[in-house]
């Protein structure tokens, strides 16, 4: 017991062991085109495994990859740049673009908290899933902000992502949509990245239009969350 | 490297500041990811000097996020008590949002389209 302690509680070995995970994940992922073999998915059950097998606690795991968990904030401001990219997009949408994600997010958080409330979950459950179409490290902060459970809103962000990246496409042709901004938005507004990892595969415009509606769907929602929680306080 | 790594995390901690005085309601790195937004348009910031960092940054995402999940060991029991209502409330939202946001978009572009039609007509 000792020895292991020595050897793996340390920051190298735990960044090993996430980043180790994710590159086999990533290569089973690629290899089977499984979209339930996500990487994250692969890593999760790689890393969870080591750590009940050891039994090294969650928390000497968080101090260690720490490093990668702080790289999120980066990742959202860089975020910023990747929306200054696609402006040229934006020509002549501005005003519906902004209308669909603004409405999508208030939709979105609002049926959470309804559904949440039918099937009598605990608030903070509700919460923790108010953000779950927003990408990562947003959905985080603003279930930080809200006593929200950050692991809960971490897997329910993959799972939404993951569900829109898979079947996204087929409720859109199913409720006929043809136009691609239309598509990319939707499906990067409702799953993230891994949703716009998807539209890329359909088309360079879908693409950038679902990118661009990752970071308008983080600042919408962060907006909507303040906005509906106020409402439901004061006015029901 | 060095100089937009630079530029990112000063956007950041200027986005986290704010974020503290106006008593944590929008998260600190998306009032980052505004302001570089804005500063970018307003051409006070140079996208050449920070795309090498924000290319990696957002191409690996992904892995970013793991650690953060992994959190599930510690909520696993509320998890798995309630994984019905979870896994049913996720999948019907992202429906209900693909769905409505798609048609927003697409009516308002048949709309422009047609008014566009419209115009040269007249």
């Amino acid at each position: 017991m000792d020895i292991t302690q020595h050897l793996f509680n340390n920051a190298p070995f735990m960044l090993t062991l996430t980043m180790g995970s994710f590159l086999l994940g990533t290569y089973i992922y690629k290899k089977s085109k499984i979209s339930l073999l996500h990487p994250c998915i692969i890593s999760m059950i790689c890393i969870i495994s080591f750590l009940k097998v050891f039994d090294i606690p969650y928390e000497t795991y968080a101090e260690g990859s720490a490093f990668i968990n702080f790289m999120l904030g980066p990742a959202v401001v860089s975020l910023g740049v990747l929306l200054y990219d696609q402006m040229k997009y934006l020509k002549g949408n501005v005003l519906s673009i902004l209308t669909a994600v603004s409405v999508g997010s208030v939709i979105g958080v609002i049926s959470v908290v309804i559904l949440g409330r039918l099937f009598g979950l605990d608030s903070s459950l509700i919460v923790s899933m108010e953000p779950k179409s927003v990408t990562t490290p947003i959905a985080l902060g603003i279930s930080e902000s809200y006593g929200g459970i950050t692991s809960l809103t971490a897997v329910t962000v993959v799972i939404c992502g993951m569900f829109g990246a898979v079947f996204g496409p087929k409720v859109l042709s199913v409720i006929g949509i043809k136009s691609p901004v239309a598509q990319g938005l939707s499906i990067g507004a409702a799953s993230h990245g891994l949703g716009t990892a998807r539209a890329m595969e359909i088309g360079a415009v879908e693409g950038a239009i679902s990118g661009l509606s990752i970071g308008l769907m983080g600042v919408m929602t962060s907006v909507a969350v303040p906005v509906v929680h106020w409402f439901i306080e004061n006015i029901f | 490297m060095i100089r937009g790594s630079f530029i990112i995390l000063l956007f950041l901690f200027i986005g986290e500041s704010i974020s503290y005085f106006i008593g944590n309601i929008i998260p600190g790195s998306v009032i980052g990811m505004v302001l570089i937004f804005v500063s970018l348009t307003l051409k006070i910031v140079n996208p050449e000097h920070v795309r090498a960092v924000t290319e990696f940054l957002t191409k690996n995402m992904t892995i970013f996020f793991v650690p953060a999940s992994i959190g599930i060991m510690k909520s696993w029991n509320i998890i798995s008590a309630n994984w019905f209502s979870l896994t049913f409330i996720c999948i019907s939202t992202t429906i209900l949002i693909i769905m409505i946001v798609a048609f927003i978009q697409e009516k308002a572009e048949k709309l422009r389209k047609k008014k566009e039609i419209e115009n040269q007509n007249i």
